[in-house]
């Protein structure tokens, strides 16, 4: 990258006679220059203040905190007490976190996986269909995607409800009658299959709209070509397509995976709803549980920490690629 | 393409195109081809059929929960809690609306909209000059932080609540919409500064810079020339903003733990929890109160929407 310029840098000021006017208009020229190379970290100040206040302070206290033995005495008062990596070897030597993380990585893992499979599926299925029946699937998708998730959530629990939901009605009355007042939220399998079903619904229009542009970037020329010189659709699909398509497919499937790691409002909702916590609990339900609800404030910040790191260890190829699209654009 | 056309290897020769020479044949091969072709076809327009079918299912699929939604709110209590469900609402009722209003839902109405109001105009002004200054200036640290704008968006808001709640509670701003905003604002500037800074990229600073050389003043030349050109961009991220703020959930949670400080999702949740057992109705009237503002609102400007998203941050 260039090193940093400003309009008047390197210029030197001329070493003549220095009389009063002279002086005046360098004076005045200088005072320009210093306000160039000041304006651009004035304009950044609103959004810099807010940024270190609401969360750069918080991550240094809470950096801090997890060092600390903070739990509610110390929120009544008590001056809180060094104790080191503790709450660290704690949290990594508790096997429940372990298995919280675990489910959390499996859960993420699956339902990120059907995500873009259905949502790639559908992007394709976009291309091949008639535009009466793509602008119709566009829209359901659109209202998908609008809907807030608290109204989502809700819904969905309305349409698996134990006694009168739709699900109960439709499965019983193709035969199974076991699902007559089935609740669905008890059995931690169930309440997962009921989470998973719900975020895959929220997230694919997302990842069919992000392939479907990428697949409409994909030059006609290009497929024409290949079907010239007699490649197969199949062929030219696989050769010509999924290359053109992939860095977008890797970067939405990145998101996704981001994004499902640290899905929160819905498993608390459901939980809410009739969930058995302990057996439920993914990485974030976990560290609200585990802060605001018993007041460990340390080992909850030493959590926290670590599913950070996870998540900046995860999105460091992101970062790196969204930098080199930056460099390319001021370049 | 080997066995379709045997010769092209031979004919690459000398100044002969060898495309063109393809080209050639493959319309002989079609031409002789013509009834194998138009069976063909009609297999392509069954196969189209087909595929017609199964996106239109798969449309009706996705938009259900919607549909669901806004036909149960309009049910009486003997028709929702009946085990045969009713499709649609004829003679419906608005009953569950009026529940409804009869509830806290117009408090946390306000709070809602004055939470959203302040993080839109805030986020937008902050962006919009963090903005200016990274595309319009080059100095010491610009590098540092646009990374840093990256790398905060990949902060889980989850990993970072306990000590938020932490701050606010020290500066007495739990409860309060001016706290919730700060946090808001926080978290939505980052994304913002990321989709303005491309609009204003795009607008040319020659532009800027003959105004200036016709005779306005700076402040003039950006407020006549800059400004209209970047409204695009503007509303694009101000939506953004908006549907943050309005469909925030873990946040409020922390933050506004008084009944009487509810923001709608909170509202909802609560609603939901009072009501699960007695009145579907009036929580499906309640989630559709929240949601078709926000549809509407998305429908409008889905294409900027989707086309900001996709260059701002799927760009491949």
């Amino acid at each position: 990258m260039t090193p940093p310029v400003t309009v008047h840098g390197g210029r030197r000021e001329d070493p003549g006679p220095s009389t009063a006017a002279r002086r005046r208009t360098a004076s005045r020229r200088k005072g320009r220059r210093s306000g160039r190379r000041t304006m651009p970290y004035v304009l950044l100040v609103p959004a810099l203040a807010v940024l270190l206040a609401a969360l750069g302070y918080p991550l240094f206290r809470q950096a801090v905190m997890s060092f600390q033995e903070y739990g509610l005495a110390q929120q009544f008062g008590q001056p809180p007490e060094w104790v080191g990596v503790d709450n660290y070897t704690r949290l990594l030597s508790d096997s429940y976190l372990w298995t919280v993380i675990a489910r959390s990585i499996a859960f993420c893992l699956l339902v990120a996986a059907t995500t873009m499979v259905i949502g790639t599926a559908l992007a394709v299925l976009m291309t091949v269909v008639s535009r009466g029946v793509r602008l119709a699937l566009q829209i359901s998708l659109l209202l998908a995607w609008a809907m807030p998730h608290l109204a989502s959530l809700t819904v969905w629990q309305w349409l698996f409800d134990a006694q009168y939901g739709i699900v109960n009605w439709l499965l019983t009355s193709i035969g199974l009658d076991g699902f007559a007042g089935h609740s669905w939220l008890i059995e931690p399998l169930s309440f997962f299959i009921v989470a998973g079903v719900v975020v895959v619904w929220m997230s694919v229009p997302f990842v069919a709209f992000a392939v479907y542009a990428g697949l409409m970037q994909v030059p006609v020329e290009l497929e024409e070509a290949a079907a010239i010189d007699g490649a197969s659709a199949r062929a030219r699909f696989r050769l010509i397509t999924v290359p053109l398509v992939k860095p977008v497919l890797l970067i939405v499937g990145l998101l996704q995976i981001i994004w499902d790691l640290k899905v929160f409002t819905q498993i608390f909702v459901l939980q809410d709803a009739g969930g058995v916590t302990r057996e439920t609990n993914l990485i974030g339900t976990y560290i609200y549980r585990l802060g605001l609800g018993e007041g460990q404030f340390g080992l909850a910040a030493a959590a926290s920490w670590f599913v950070l790191l996870i998540t900046v260890g995860l999105s460091l190829y992101y970062v790196r690629v969204l930098i080199r699209d930056d460099e390319e654009l001021t370049r | 393409m080997t066995t379709r056309h045997p010769d092209s290897s031979v004919l690459d020769t000398g100044g002969t195109r060898p495309a063109a020479a393809t080209r050639h044949t493959d319309d002989a091969t079609w031409t002789t081809q013509r009834p194998a072709l138009r069976a063909r076809k009609t297999a392509a327009g069954r196969r189209r059929r087909m595929w017609n079918a199964l996106a239109v299912v798969l449309a009706l699929i996705w938009a259900f929960p919607v549909y669901w939604m806004v036909n149960s709110s309009f049910l009486p209590f003997n028709r929702i809690r009946n085990p045969d469900p009713t499709f649609i609402p004829l003679g419906g009722t608005l009953s569950a609306y009026e529940r409804v209003f009869d509830s806290d839902f117009l408090a946390s109405l306000r709070t809602s909209l004055m939470v959203t109001l302040i993080t839109v105009a805030a986020a937008l002004l902050f962006a919009f000059l963090a903005a200016l200054a990274l595309s319009r200036f080059r100095f010491r640290g610009r590098r540092t932080f646009v990374l840093a704008v990256l790398v905060i968006q990949m902060i889980p808001a989850e990993g970072l609540f306990i000590s938020q709640f932490k701050l606010l509670e020290g500066w007495q701003l739990l409860n309060s919409v001016v706290g919730l905003s700060l946090l808001y604002i926080a978290a939505v500037v980052p994304f913002t500064i990321w989709m303005l800074r491309g609009f204003v990229a795009g607008v040319p600073r020659d532009l800027e810079e003959a105004a200036l050389v016709d005779g306005c003043s700076r402040a003039q030349a950006f407020f006549r020339i800059t400004f209209p050109l970047l409204a695009p961009g503007l509303v694009a991220s101000g939506v953004y903003a908006f549907l943050q703020a309005w469909n925030e959930f873990t946040l409020a949670l922390v933050i506004m733990t008084r009944p009487e400080n509810m923001t709608l999702p909170l509202w909802l949740r609560t609603f939901t929890d009072a009501n699960r057992a007695s009145d579907w109705a009036g929580i499906m009237a309640g989630s559709a109160l929240i949601a078709i503002p926000v549809i509407v609102f998305f429908l409008f400007v889905q294409n900027r929407m989707t086309s900001g998203l996709v260059s701002g941050a799927v760009k491949g």
